[in-house]
């Protein structure tokens, strides 16, 4: 098990035994090309693939191999710069995390873009709304005075109160996950709240209030409907709902 | 790929679109598609101070009230003594005698319709795309609810059981 490689020189000659490791895996892709055709359409795409490879590594395949029109972000894909955020098999998820045995590859893999975002080509969308919530948000360390000749000191205690938070890569697999930005891209959306939280909740800032009053107005955390949905879809296991829960209550418990 | 080629050029050639020509090519591109209510690029301003804070809480609050009333309403109504066979002209007259009645009825009232109204408030924004919809819509909602909570707080208050 330490030594994969070694393992699978060993497994090619044996034939008979397990012939190939490869499965015929079918990509059924959402494709929309605006140079071509007003309407995005299914197409499907088969290949002979690694189940333990990922998704992207099939997106690859077909880009490469097969069709090299289509279109997709990614970047480090190892689920570290939030490029690669789709919507496979009706699910967000990062395709460079995403292993295709654990999708269920008997059966075509949907691969959408994610909702809620204006869809630009193939899999890429537009992703400014999003980022102009994020930054409405103040995702940026705020204090007053003269800034200190050390560092800024924090307690082990003080830095857990949100750790979770800090975790955020920025994919949008939450907010284009909620079924209230689906119909209204004017809410922040779970990736803001999160982003806000992580500096509300840090000792060091001193912007809290100013936070809390921006995501305490119409389109803010109190449109949340605790569906769940962006904790399921964060790849980074962030407690997203709790994360917005934890702001409504500061709300709260600041007024009362 | 060189069959698709020809037929963009017949596209263009001002004759209109030809059967399997294409509409759209690289200079002329389809709109994309958009969802509904982009954000703004615009921060958007405070407007309404606490006033969704203070529906969010209401909605909680009302809502463990109305537990208890409503399901000690519906106990009395329908099931203890006699079930709803009973409920006639002249037991809810009998009823409304006591202010103790009165008080639940109109609490009831206005706290079911308040929670409803604010829920129904939450579904339009949430549903309802076009502002124009969505305006009208509440406007509708916000009439009901008012013309029904005023409807019923005069009945209770101006309840004349003998009346003929």
């Amino acid at each position: 098990m330490a030594t994969p490689t070694l393992e699978k020189e060993d497994a090619k000659p044996e034939a008979g035994f397990a012939d190939s490791p490869y499965i015929t895996v079918t990509f059924r892709i959402r494709r929309f090309n605006p140079e071509v055709s007003a309407d995005a359409v299914w197409e499907d795409f088969q290949m002979e693939i690694d189940p333990k490879e990922r998704v992207l590594d099939g997106l690859h395949k077909i880009k490469w191999e097969q069709d090299g029109t289509l279109t997709f972000r990614r970047s480090c894909a190892h689920g570290i710069c939030g490029s690669d955020a789709m919507r496979i098999n009706g699910k967000n998820r990062l395709a460079c995390k995403t292993l295709i045995k654990d999708i269920n590859p008997s059966k075509p893999i949907t691969v959408e873009p994610i909702k809620g975002l204006t869809v630009l080509k193939d899999l890429v969308v537009d992703m400014d709304p999003f980022f102009q919530a994020y930054r409405d948000v103040m995702p940026f360390l705020v204090t007053t005075g003269n800034e200190p000749t050390r560092e800024r000191l924090q307690s082990a205690e003080d830095r857990e109160r949100f750790d979770d938070t800090t975790k955020c890569i920025l994919c949008a697999a939450c907010t284009s996950s909620c079924p209230v930005f689906w119909n209204d891209g004017q809410y922040f959306g779970p990736a803001a709240i999160v982003n806000a939280h992580r500096f509300i909740f840090d000792s060091r800032d001193e912007a809290g209030e100013q936070r809390l009053e921006i995501l305490n107005d119409k389109d803010g955390v109190w449109r949340c409907r605790t569906t769940f949905n962006c904790t399921d879809a964060c790849p980074r296991g962030i407690e997203v709902t709790k994360a917005i829960q934890e702001v409504k209550r500061a709300l709260i418990t600041r007024r009362f | 790929m060189s069959s698709d080629t020809t037929l963009d050029k017949s596209g263009t050639s001002g004759v209109g679109p030809v059967e399997g020509a294409r509409l759209y090519d690289v200079d002329n591109p389809a709109p994309v598609i958009e969802p509904p209510r982009k954000r703004t690029t615009k921060t958007p301003r405070s407007t309404r101070g606490n006033f969704e804070m203070a529906a969010w809480l209401f909605m909680r609050l009302s809502g463990v009230v109305l537990v208890v009333l409503v399901l000690g309403h519906l106990l009395i109504q329908l099931v203890l003594d006699g079930g709803v066979s009973k409920i006639g002209f002249a037991f809810v007259a009998g009823r409304w005698a006591s202010p103790f009645w009165q008080v639940w009825d109109l609490l009831m009232l206005w706290l079911a319709m308040l929670h409803g109204a604010n829920g129904l408030r939450t579904v339009i924004n949430d549903y309802a795309e076009r502002p124009n919809t969505r305006l009208w819509l509440k406007g509708l909602l916000y009439t009901a609810t008012v013309f029904t909570i005023l409807l019923g707080t005069l009945v209770i208050f101006t309840f004349d059981p003998n009346i003929r």
